[in-house]
């Protein structure tokens, strides 16, 4: 019996068995109400009653503290007095409402009856009656209406208010795209002789200055006007660009992209091919880039190709040289879209 | 009648003659609510809000939600002199300059996440105990859209003070939006107005955030709300609780009392995290800047399953097709993962309608164990956000325990699929086994330890029957069969119609209830009873009870409530 089977067929209760009630317990009814210490002694019940007002008394003094406090402790000057300033507002405010949160708690708890009640439930379901005369009022309505007979004007008035949202919809739509012109993702600030600069000084490089195994987090040269305004940080989402030098014996390049480094130095868009965070992380030792947001791993040797991760295809690679001074300049605008996919990008 | 009760009445008249509130009054002021710990649940979703309305209302005061570019002078001094928008540079005069702005921030802040927590645990309980059975299944649909709702407000809020970590996000979003095939590119500038970032984004955040999430979010927790007091709370099983009655406190004065009491408690623990716990120091990461990003962030963690789906996916599966891209890299994990999940939640109702035949209401909630294979699903279906969730820190995870990110996230590939499977196998069978040990429990009733040798030699051990409430709470339950249906020909011999959907819905039938373990029934008690000499349980000391035969703890089985071992005899 007690390792009674989940097929078996021992227990012949079934809630579709006719008959099952019979072989169902009976319900033992309400259990029995326990009286509570403060029912049965009135000193607990002053007790708690005494507990109760020293709780709501804990509230106002919480929320005479947290008055004291807003004039006493000025946010002031540094991180560590804003602080502590919002640390003593904070528990003044704390003790304000647990006081009352608390104390009508445990009034309910202790003094309120808690003796319980039943109420009836009643079917969700109208009564066949009020079915009746409901589907009654909707005829007599449409009738009233004559929508049934009216063909025509039943098709006019759907029509109308089909198409209204139109007037809505159509300028809001228009406009809330700005010019709608998705093919800006194809095209970077970057273009032939701009130079490299660093980010986010906007001092332009030099060649000699990168040494090997090093990093640089590099932006277009663009004048200190363009860096300032806001349009820039739409081009600067796009544009930026992590520069690395590797040992040219160590740089693997790709038939059509022989020439797009300059003596090991190597640029590609620090955009990432999967969802668009910046690849920020460069791991010298194995010349990967890691992506912070989702891990993908691109290995900077070997044509930003994904390693690992969820992106699929390699960072767009910058095509570089150096200008009559020695600084690092672009050779063009990178020859395919940056960041992440979409539907039409190659297109 | 004293002057306070003179004026009561004055203004009760006032207000009936006017409204007829008196009605009212009649019929909700002793309304009964059913009293659970696992009901405050919803409780604290809804007074999360009500301290997220307030707080809210306080940083509207002081936010400016714009881009426009300016130089920032104040506190704290790392900022001092950074150019940075107008969102960024009212976050920090918020925080630095207006007294209890940051704490009020950090409230805000707080009340979301708990807000959140406290909706995901709610639905849990509701599932878990099958409350979402006829008539509330429209309630339960209202509530996911509530959740989604949340999410929505948390994340639109979460962007505002358009700092580093947040832009980060949105830029993510943006990644995610462009993945949509056709028209991912036209959705990206409908977002931003153009091109990422742009000079929109804030402005438009900043009115889905404080206008038309929250509109949205009352008017459906009204809808909820309406909803629960149409159909009255559900409650746990128990004597005297049925599905036709609603046993509990009345509204006034209790749960004026309990409930508007726990709004101050809520309110009062948020004031407290507010206080003493820093979230968001926004000044810590910066303005936003495209360049920047920091290892190691993290997304308020009910975006963290969509981080770790997005983590988890392989990249192999990005897919040029006819010169169109398809990257199912990005859509699988940030939208048909979430997509398949939400539907889940939808339709679970009505599946588990459809393969039980069960058109009565239900108000008496199920214990999770009576029904195996729902509570198995929704084990699994937490596993799986869990491990999503825990996937969307796998560098936390890595540097914290130095381990290989790759070989992490690796394991957590193949979690996502054996997990579940393995959490709803494991699930199901405790829930069976709770459900036999509630049998035996019936049966033979509680192991006393007491042991007992008879004249004879044999050792017995002394078993407590259980009271009549203990008891119906283990046999007060349906265990379900699987449906049968109509075969496939009729007495003619003519192929039935609809015959292959019924024996599909049967085989889904057959997964849900083939395994379960009936209630005792009152004559197998009776028959555990008699097995021995003669069936009493209690207040006959003469006699003994000896159980069916059946081994329990390796030896035989006695129950006797009160006799004591030389009383006994065979």
């Amino acid at each position: 019996m007690s390792d009674h089977q989940h097929s078996s067929e021992v227990g012949t209760t079934s809630s579709n068995a006719p008959g099952a009630e019979l072989e169902r317990f009976d319900d033992p009814g309400l259990p029995e109400h326990k009286s509570r210490m403060a029912d049965r002694d009135p000193k607990a019940a002053k007790r708690a009653e005494r507990q109760i007002v020293v709780l709501f008394a804990i509230s106002v003094i919480g929320t005479i503290a947290s008055l004291i406090v807003y004039f006493a402790v000025p946010p002031g000057e540094t991180t560590a007095s804003v602080r502590l300033s919002t640390l003593a507002l904070g528990l003044g405010m704390a003790f304000a409402l647990l006081g009352i949160g608390v104390g009508a708690v445990h009034w309910a708890k202790t003094l309120m009856s808690d003796h319980e009640h039943v109420d009836e439930r009643h079917e969700q379901r109208s009564s066949e009656e009020v079915r009746a005369e409901a589907v009654k009022a909707l005829t007599d309505g449409a009738q009233d209406s004559g929508i049934g007979r009216r063909g025509v004007l039943k098709g006019a008035v759907i029509s109308a208010l089909a198409l209204f949202p139109l007037t809505i919809a159509v300028p809001l739509i228009g406009s809330v795209g700005g010019d709608w012109n998705v093919s800006k993702f194809r095209h970077t600030r970057w273009e032939r002789g701009m130079r490299l600069a660093i980010d986010p000084s906007g001092r332009p490089i030099k060649a000699a200055d990168v040494t090997i195994g090093s990093a640089v987090h590099v932006i277009p040269d663009v004048s200190e006007e363009e860096r300032l305004s806001h349009a820039w940080i739409t081009e600067k989402a796009k544009a930026v660009v992590l520069l690395v030098r590797l040992d040219p014996r160590e740089l693997k390049e790709a038939e059509d992209r022989v020439g797009w480094s300059y003596d090991g130095i190597v640029a590609y868009s620090k955009i990432c091919t999967h969802v668009g965070c910046p690849v920020a992380l460069y791991e010298q030792q194995t010349h990967h880039l890691l992506c912070p947001c989702h891990q993908s791993t691109f290995d900077v040797a070997d044509g930003a190709k994904v390693v690992f991760g969820p992106a699929k295809r390699p960072l767009p690679q910058l095509p570089i040289t150096v200008d009559d001074e020695g600084y690092l300049i672009a050779q063009d605008d990178f020859d395919e879209p940056v960041g992440p996919s979409y539907w039409e990008r190659l297109k | 009648m004293s002057t306070t009760a003179k004026a009561a009445a004055g203004t009760a008249d006032y207000l009936d003659q006017r409204t007829g509130v008196g009605k009212a009054v009649k019929e909700f002021a002793r309304k009964v609510f059913p009293d659970h710990w696992s009901f405050l649940l919803g409780e604290i979703a809804l007074y999360s809000f009500v301290v997220l309305l307030i707080s809210g209302v306080f940083l509207t005061m002081f936010f400016v939600p714009s881009m426009a570019l300016i130089e920032y002078h104040g506190q704290p001094a790392s900022m001092d002199g950074v150019l940075m928008s107008e969102a960024f540079a009212s976050t920090l005069h918020t925080s630095f300059e207006v007294r209890g702005g940051l704490l009020m921030r950090q409230i805000h802040h707080w009340a979301a996440l708990l807000f959140m927590a406290a909706i995901v645990t709610h639905m849990m309980r509701v599932f878990f105990t099958g409350a979402f059975r006829k008539p509330r299944e429209v309630n339960w649909i209202v509530g996911i859209v509530l959740m989604i709702l949340g999410l929505a407000a948390g994340f639109s809020g979460y962007s505002l003070p358009d700092d580093v970590l947040s832009g980060n996000g949105l830029r993510i979003t943006d990644g995610v939006v462009k993945s949509i095939p056709l028209i991912g590119s036209y959705m990206s500038y409908f977002i931003f107005g153009g091109e990422f970032p742009g000079e929109d984004i804030i402005p438009r955040l900043f009115t889905v955030h404080i206008l038309l999430v929250p509109a949205l979010i009352l008017a459906l927790i009204a809808l909820h709300l309406f909803f629960v007091v149409l159909h009255k709370h559900t409650q746990y099983p128990g004597g005297g609780r049925t599905d036709k009655n609603v046993v509990g406190f009345p509204l006034f004065p209790v749960y004026v009392a309990k409930a508007g009491g726990f709004f101050f408690v809520v309110f009062g623990i948020l004031a407290l995290m507010g206080g003493t716990m820093s979230i968001n120091n926004v000044w810590n990461y910066g303005p936003y800047d495209p360049s920047p990003v920091g290892a190691g962030a993290q997304p308020d963690w009910y975006m963290l399953f969509l981080e770790g789906s997005l983590r988890l996916m392989p990249g192999q599966t990005e897919y040029v097709i006819g010169g169109y891209t398809l990257s199912l890299n990005v859509l699988i994990p940030a939208v048909v993962i979430p997509g398949l999940l939400f539907t889940f939640l939808i339709v679970y109702p009505f599946l588990e309608a459809a393969v039980t035949k069960d058109k009565r209401e239900h108000h008496v909630l199920d214990r999770p164990r009576n029904v195996p294979v729902r509570t198995g699903l929704g084990v699994a279906f937490l596993t799986a956000f869990i491990i999503l969730a825990l996937a969307g820190s796998n560098d936390l995870i890595a540097t914290h325990f130095s381990m290989s990110l790759n070989a992490i996230t690796w394991v957590f590939r193949i979690l996502f699929f054996a997990g579940p499977v393995f959490a709803f196998w494991i699930t199901k069978r405790i829930c069976l086994g709770l459900q036999r040990k509630d049998r035996e429990l019936v049966l033979h009733g509680h192991e006393t330890g007491r042991i007992v040798r008879f004249a004879h030699g044999e050792y017995i051990e002394v078993h407590r029957p259980l009271d009549e409430q203990e008891r119906w709470l283990r046999v007060n339950y349906d265990a379900h069969r699987p449906l049968e249906i109509e075969p496939a020909q009729d007495a003619r011999g003519v192929r039935r119609k609809g015959y292959k959907k019924d024996r599909r819905m049967q085989r889904l039938s057959r997964f849900f209830y083939e395994d379960r373990v009936e209630p005792v029934t009152p004559a197998e008690l009776a028959a555990a009873h008699s097995h021995g000499e003669h069936d009493t349980l209690a207040g006959a000391p003469e006699h003994q009870e000896i159980g069916s035969g059946a081994p329990v703890g390796g030896g035989r089985t006695i129950v006797s409530p009160e006799t004591g071992p030389d009383e006994q005899n065979r």
